[in-house]
């Protein structure tokens, strides 16, 4: 089973992430099962997602404690919110920043963690050029199809066709791509530096 | 249709297969976004005919369910915590009436303090009211319920209730098969009333009924109801026959053949205890799980069969009886009365506390062991519990508790990270 935990805040569309992640899995065959951390909703709180995904029917349900990935929606909750509480030495981390981890105090994280399992990208940024709003979900989840090998960028295209049917489907779906070359592009770049 | 849907959303779509043809709540979490998706149905013409009425109140909401019921119209509502008890008085009418209303409650704990998150205290506050009242394991077993729920209404002429936790449920994304139309026309006949309020055939309605009668009336619902102990059995198997999925009935059982500890429980929490016995049995522990789908009626019968050979029994409850201790546990140890296993109860997940697989074991573990008392609060945190206590011994103006026992946490909770930071 895979275990995704999403941290953001209210507004960013942190549950609509976590409920894409698991329509992507859907579309590929999968059980997946996604739910919300069940907060008073206020725009601006820190508010926390989960998705799992299996091959076999889901039963649990409690949230998630040990994910494999972290994804941060919201920058500004790095060293606010205990957000790799239960991260493994194997587990994913992907933040939505133009600022490496080291910059943003992480570097402890980096030592734990294999290199290349972490990534970055300027998901708010793609959201704006692609999409014309700063809500960052559709991209960082096109950057985690390039990081994990969760699920793929065409059945989390089919995911977000399916939940906003049109032009605001096409450029949440642009936005994803973008987001994926970049991933791709920043883990190449590390594995030819770390063999060069 | 096999669709990645959420709860609510699952259950509205369910709902609108059942053709109910009046339809009114009153929105209050995490009911909300079942009653907005049957709205929106209802508006976009994919639920017709079928009148929607927004009201001021849960009151009114149930109020005019019972009107439209009793007018021989297929009604449905839904609700939860507070607005279950802001209902209360039609809450026992549309019972003592015998209009067959399905409700979804989607179970939420009552204040004070308020609390919005899920447990099921409300659905055990109108345990006595009359209702049938279902519980559903997961999102699927949610919608086959539904169905199930308007064919036992109508055909006991009495109400339904299906409980599904809030927010575990009802907020969650998951796979459910959604059945045809055709099929679910196929199961679910028209409405018959029993009793009809209508012009050309007067009759009234909900007489006043003195000492003469009142126990014959109540009685002859109890026999409903334990009709019903019979016949949801019988739509389940029916159901299983037309839709390919068991879904429903009494009971389910999970690993009870040979074992020894017994874990009975009501809802969704029943997915990740099956998780922990799996963890337990692979440990060599003789463990199984009794889920209760039918709360009430009792299945006093399913459930000793079902616990016959148990050493112990652990009850898990999200609810408990203020000054008393376990329901489930009660109605459980009755059932099982000159049987030889002992009955515990493990009171979890009030008010939206998440329930783990870890804690579970622990506490399972603690049962098979023969180390688990009679009743236990599962991760209650005893220091704050403590720290109150000596507050109130201290001072007779200790203040109100709830506050108290917020700042004792948000000042505990603010010192770690302030580590963190630094």
């Amino acid at each position: 089973m895979l275990q995704v935990r999403f941290h953001g805040r209210g507004g960013q569309g942190v549950v609509t992430a976590a409920e894409l992640l698991a329509l992507a899995a859907f579309v590929e065959g999968r059980h997946a099962q996604a739910f919300p951390s069940f907060g008073s909703e206020r725009t601006g709180a820190p508010v926390v997602s989960f998705c799992r995904i299996d091959d076999a029917p889901i039963r649990t349900r409690e949230p998630i404690l040990e994910p494999d990935a972290v994804i941060i929606q919201d920058v500004t909750l790095v060293h606010q919110v205990d957000l790799f509480s239960g991260l493994e030495a194997d587990g994913y981390v992907l933040i939505n920043t133009s600022r490496s981890f080291e910059e943003l105090g992480l570097a402890a994280l980096v030592e734990r963690l294999r290199p290349e399992r972490l990534a970055t990208v300027p998901a708010t940024e793609l959201a704006r050029q692609h999409v014309g709003r700063p809500l960052p979900n559709a991209a960082l989840l096109g950057g985690m199809a390039a990081l994990t090998s969760a699920v793929s960028l065409g059945a989390l295209e089919g995911a977000i066709r399916e939940r906003f049917p049109g032009p605001i489907g096409d450029a949440n779906v642009a936005a994803a791509r973008a987001a994926h070359d970049h991933v791709r592009r920043e883990l190449g770049e590390r594995a030819h530096a770390a063999t060069a | 249709m096999l669709r990645q849907l959420e709860g609510s959303r699952a259950v509205a779509e369910a709902v609108a297969l059942c053709r109910p043809e009046v339809v009114c709540a009153y929105p209050i979490s995490p009911q909300t976004h079942i009653i907005e998706a049957v709205g929106a149905l209802v508006r976009t013409g994919k639920l017709q005919p079928c009148e929607f009425l927004n009201v001021e109140s849960e009151f009114a909401a149930l109020s005019v369910a019972i009107g439209a019921s009793a007018a021989g119209a297929r009604a449905y509502t839904a609700t939860a915590s507070q607005g279950l008890l802001f209902m209360m008085e039609a809450v026992y009418n549309a019972a003592g009436l015998g209009l067959p209303i399905v409700m979804t409650l989607a179970n939420r704990a009552v204040g004070a303090p308020i609390n919005i998150w899920n447990d099921h205290s409300d659905a055990m506050a109108v345990r006595d009211s009359g209702w049938i009242q279902l519980f559903a394991e997961d999102n699927q077993e949610a919608v086959d319920l539904h169905i199930q729920a308007f064919r036992l209404a109508e055909e006991l002429s009495l109400p339904v209730m299906v409980c599904m936790d809030g927010f575990v449920l009802t907020h969650a994304l998951e796979r459910v098969d959604l059945p045809g139309q055709a099929d679910v026309d196929a199961f679910l006949p028209p409405y018959v009333p029993r009793q009809v309020l209508d012009p050309a055939d007067p009759v009234s309605i909900g007489a006043m009924v003195g000492p003469e009668a009142f126990t014959e009336v109540r009685y002859l619902a109890h026999l409903r109801q334990l009709d019903a102990l019979v016949a949801i059995p019988r739509l389940a198997e029916e159901f299983a026959t037309r839709f390919g999925r068991s879904s429903g009935g009494l009971v389910s059982t999970y690993r009870t053949e040979d074992a020894d500890t017994i874990v009975v429980a009501l809802g969704s929490v029943l997915g990740t205890i099956k998780d922990a016995v799996d963890a337990l049995r692979d440990a060599g522990e003789r463990i199984g799980v009794l889920g209760i789908t039918a709360f009430r009626p009792f299945p006093t019968d399913a459930v000793r069969a079902a616990l016959a050979r148990a050493v112990r029994i652990v009850a898990v409850e999200r609810a408990f009886s203020i000054g008393f201790g376990g329901v489930l546990s009660t109605d459980v140890a009755l059932s099982c009365q000159g049987l030889p296993a002992s009955v515990h109860t493990v009171v979890a997940g009030l008010g939206g506390r998440p329930v783990t697989r870890r804690a579970l074991e622990a506490v399972l573990h603690d049962a098979a062991a023969g180390k688990l008392g009679r009743t236990t609060f599962l991760d209650l945190d005893t220091i704050v519990v403590e720290r109150e206590r000596a507050r109130m011994a201290a001072d007779r103006r200790s203040g109100p508790m709830a506050e108290n026992i917020l700042r004792d946490l948000a000042t505990s909770a603010a010192s770690p990270h302030a580590e963190e930071g630094r």
